[in-house]
């Protein structure tokens, strides 16, 4: 285990979170707010402690999958807790759990809040909380690695050990290359959505902060009612953008050099778009006597099901009140998640199809034991190592779901609520139903229950197993 | 610059490792695929499976865009039919490694009509290498530049020789010929020497100089200069079958001990000059028999590398002069530099070494390119050899004059056919070849060697 390399790593993601705090200083100058030094403050310590720790480079830069995943899982538990810093200092989250639990909600763009009045927080703690979700949905390490060489070709192993799904993939030979290919996409789609949201008369503030909480898929707005007071045209153009972050990055890369046929065979992004559509008009049908016109209805219920299925959380309407039918159906997308690739939580897509067309493989070996059959996706056999992961990581989820849920059920709430917490947690989506519903937040929750959340957010956010790894006793024996 | 590599042995993953750490886009091509998965895990290259000739595993791979494909596959008809395809897929250079005899007869011809911009053989490249050394025994390594007009030599000072404890500056005067040592390793470290440093006993140094004078050089170091004059090669294979066509041509007397009988027909057919014997070449009565402690050169070429560092430490205890070891993999260095083993060739660095050559070359299409690039020393030297050209800033300056880097040497300048060893006062003219000896990795231009 190359120790001094993990601390070298977890040096320069402090002084990175300094840099990350300093749009909020700006915004906080701008509108002169006292909270402002707070952030200062925190800026200052994390440069202080980051160079300090990076001051002496060390001899052996090599590391392995498994730093890899130890450098990614401790960064971001490192990033939450630094960055709870402003909120606790200014006094307006006096709690560190609670703090922490908001941050951590931020950068894995859960966008659970425990906050009762977000619009009594200073506009620089309103910025920094969805910038967090920003440089989150992408990845923190993704970022360090497209501006700083830090281990060289072994960066691969940080990159998978964030990006989400099952088989990470480059797109160009040098991980660097990749990781500034990616950040350019998503940059570039961020200011679209920002633009378009402009033209829509929506003003400056809300709309930087609506998008950084729509590209990073995260959930975190402005208002105490989310985005349900904005205009008819604002929440389309949000319901589009969500569904667009949600969608595989490699199809954008794909489109940008041309290769349309390429970014729109892909199977993932078929189902994706089809699992959408079927869950809109299932909603909108069931729906449509509580509203008075189908338009209004399509409407909500395309931003619900854009907003649960990429895992983003925002809410236009308070869908507790919907029928079982259509909640249950926005269940089900929570587990259901985005496409692999994207910015998105939740199981994804690309799992869901492997794991159904591997039942589906099975169940034939009933029927004709002696047949040779493979998995295939997009006309290519699958590798075995593949279907074995997706299993396990299906098997690892529901184990971390149920001890999870039985953990934070010491608080004595009903089944729903908790059920849905933790499934809102762990697939990054933010309200869940029943008392986490879209109208309400975690505030209720014990500090004990508010740790295994924040747990439960960031093992979602890094696909569990970097996270897991860090309890294994193997993992820090010599 | 984008490369494909095609086949992912022990040559493909060398160049993998070595480009990609020189800031090429690297992308590898092989049909198994847990090999493509660890090579992909362990260098920054981007990997895809299938089979390289195939038309859409190259445009997988993205052909359309790719400056040069290097086909390393082991089969020679597949390296060819993957460069001929890579020449009408896209429009890039390609390399192909082609290893069999009879093709590498017609290779001109190949190169020729299939459009390849380089082919590589690593058995002959190899042999060449181990012809050299013979032919010069007191050398571990030579290194030819400017068309064979100068050389590089590295060797060690034997216990009482009269270059112990003498330093730089008296060594022009006291040995009065045309040399300069470029490098000394001394108890595991490398370094370029300065005018006061002083050599001794032990040492291994490296040096520069034209091969008459190289003679000279040795024959007042009191050191023997004259080629071996008998051989005993232990396996028959490719190597040894360029080899023994080398060193007959050179006069030198052969002895093959090859195991496969069918193998040695072939070579008996082929070289009715040499003694071929068959047996197993490890076997130390037959080695006896055959006069091992006679033998002058000793060369071990069986495909263990493990059989090959002990037989040549039994011939050494022997007696003989000579003994050159091929290594296949380059996983322990640190042991064999440590064991008392002469010199050592590595057929795939070789190969990965001319490749390196060409790409840096090709990296630097205008200005001055490299002509020439050795690594020697365990890869941690390079000695490269450039063309000045009108862009290089310092033209005309005396050398003197020019702000060099630290860790490089100018070790040598052919103008018009003449060699010139520098001094203060000599400068760098247009059209020049210059040989840079620098501890630097990377170096592709000849402005790098200016601070």
């Amino acid at each position: 285990m190359n120790y001094r390399m993990i601390l070298y790593s977890l040096g320069w993601i402090l002084n990175f979170e300094a840099l990350f705090l300093a749009p909020s200083l700006i915004v906080a100058l701008i509108y002169r707010e006292s909270a402002g030094i707070s952030i200062l403050i925190t800026a200052v310590i994390c440069a202080a402690v980051g160079s300090l720790i990076v001051l002496r480079k060390p001899k052996r830069l090599k590391i392995f999958a498994r730093e890899g995943f130890i450098i990614t899982a401790l960064s971001w538990i490192l990033l939450s807790i630094f960055g709870a810093l402003p909120f606790v200092m200014s006094g307006y989250i006096p709690s560190m759990v609670d703090a922490v639990f908001e941050v951590a909600s931020g950068f894995t763009t859960t966008g659970a809040s425990i906050l009762t009045d977000v619009e009594a927080l200073p506009h620089c703690l309103l910025f920094w909380r969805s910038f967090t979700h920003w440089v989150g949905g992408m990845g923190v390490l993704v970022f360090i690695i497209a501006v700083l060489p830090l281990a060289g070709g072994s960066n691969m192993y940080l990159m998978k050990a964030e990006s989400p799904g099952p088989s990470v993939k480059k797109l160009v030979p040098q991980v660097k290359s990749t990781a500034t290919i990616l950040y350019k996409l998503y940059i570039a789609i961020t200011v679209l959505e920002l633009v378009v949201l402009l033209l829509g008369r929506m003003p400056l503030f809300d709309a930087i902060t609506l998008t950084f909480g729509t590209a990073g898929t995260g959930g975190f707005g402005v208002l105490n009612d989310s985005v349900g007071s904005y205009t008819v045209f604002q929440q389309v153009v949000i319901t589009i953008f969500m569904i667009l972050f949600g969608v595989n990055f490699n199809a954008y890369y794909l489109l940008y050099k041309h290769r349309v046929k390429d970014a729109l065979k892909n199977s993932e992004i078929i189902t994706y778009f089809c699992i959408i559509i079927a869950a809109i008009v299932m909603i909108t049908i069931n729906i449509c006597s509580m509203y008075g016109s189908v338009g209004m209805a399509l409407k909500d219920a395309a931003f619900q099901v854009g907003s649960i299925i990429t895992t983003t959380g925002y809410s236009t309407t308070d869908f507790n009140l919907w029928p079982a039918f259509s909640r249950t159906i926005l269940v089900m997308l929570m587990f259901c998640g985005a496409c692999a690739g994207s910015t998105g939580g939740g199981i994804k897509v690309s799992r869901i199809v492997m794991a159904f067309k591997t039942v589906i493989k099975e169940l034939d070996y009933f029927i004709h034991p002696n047949n040779v059959r493979k998995v295939k996706v997009d006309g290519k056999q699958v590798e075995h190592t593949v279907i074995r992961s997706v299993n396990v990581f299906v098997m690892a989820y529901l184990f971390v779901f149920a001890a999870s849920l039985l953990l934070i059920t010491l608080d004595n709430l009903d089944l729903v609520t908790n059920f849905t917490a933790v499934a809102a947690t762990i697939n990054n989506i933010g309200p869940g139903l029943g008392l986490v519903g879209p109208a309400a937040n975690y505030s209720l929750y014990s500090p004990f229950a508010k740790i295994v959340l924040t747990f439960d957010m960031i093992a979602g956010r890094l696909e569990l197993f970097p996270v897991l790894i860090l309890f294994s006793w193997h993992t820090w024996k010599r | 610059m984008k490369i494909i590599i095609v086949g992912c042995g022990k040559v493909g993953e060398t160049l993998a490792a070595v480009l990609s750490q020189e800031g090429n886009e690297i992308t590898i091509i092989d049909k198994r695929e847990d090999v493509v998965e660890r090579v992909c895990n362990q260098y920054d290259v981007m990997g895809t499976v299938g089979d390289g000739v195939s038309y859409s595993t190259q445009v997988e791979a993205d052909i359309a865009s790719t400056d040069l494909l290097i086909a390393v596959t082991g089969a020679d008809e597949l390296n060819l039919l993957c460069c001929l395809i890579a020449r009408k897929a896209g429009n890039c250079h390609t390399i192909a490694r082609v290893r069999n005899p009879e093709y590498s007869e017609e290779i001109a011809f190949l190169k020729e009509e299939l459009g390849l911009a380089m082919v590589i053989n690593p058995e002959q490249a190899a042999a060449q290498e181990a012809a050299r050394i013979l032919r010069f025994p007191s050398a571990i390594e030579i290194d030819t530049f400017a068309k064979g007009r100068v050389e590089l030599l590295r060797f060690k000072i034997p216990a009482g020789s009269v270059l112990h404890g003498l330093s730089l500056i008296d060594m022009h005067s006291k040995l009065k010929c045309r040399v300069l040592v470029c490098t000394v390793e001394r108890e595991g470290r490398i370094f370029i020497p300065r005018g006061d440093d002083t050599l001794s006993a032990g040492d291994v140094i490296s040096i520069v100089a034209s091969p008459e004078d190289e003679v000279m050089f040795f024959k007042k170091a009191g050191m023997p200069t004259s080629q071996v004059r008998n051989v005993m090669m232990i396996g028959g294979g490719e190597i040894a079958f360029y080899l023994t066509k080398l060193l007959l041509s050179a006069g030198i007397k052969v002895k093959i001990i090859e195991k496969n009988l069918s193998r040695c027909d072939i070579l008996w057919d082929t070289f009715p000059k040499a003694t071929i014997v068959h047996g197993d070449g490890t076997d130390r009565h037959l080695l006896e028999e055959e006069g091992i402690d006679q033998t002058e050169g000793f060369v071990s070429l069986t495909p263990i590398d493990e059989e090959n560092v002990i037989l040549s430490l039994y011939a050494h205890k022997m007696g003989a002069v000579k003994t050159v070891t091929k290594i296949n993999r380059y996983v322990f260095e640190d042991v064999l530099e440590s064991l008392e083993l002469d010199s050592l060739i590595y057929p795939r660095d070789i190969t990965a070494e001319y490749i390196l050559q060409y790409v840096r070359a090709m990296k630097n299409s205008i200005g001055s390119n490299v002509e020439t690039l050795h690594r020697i020393i365990d890869k941690k030297v390079e000695a490269l050899e450039f063309i000045v050209r009108d862009s290089f800033r310092m033209i005309g300056r005396p050398i003197k004059e020019l702000p060099l880097q630290q860790d490089i040497l100018l070790a040598c300048i052919t103008r018009s056919g003449k060699v010139i060893l520098p001094r203060g006062d000599d400068r760098l003219e247009a059209g020049d070849s210059v040989i840079v000896v620098t501890t630097q990795k990377g170096l592709n231009d000849i402005n790098g060697i200016l601070a």
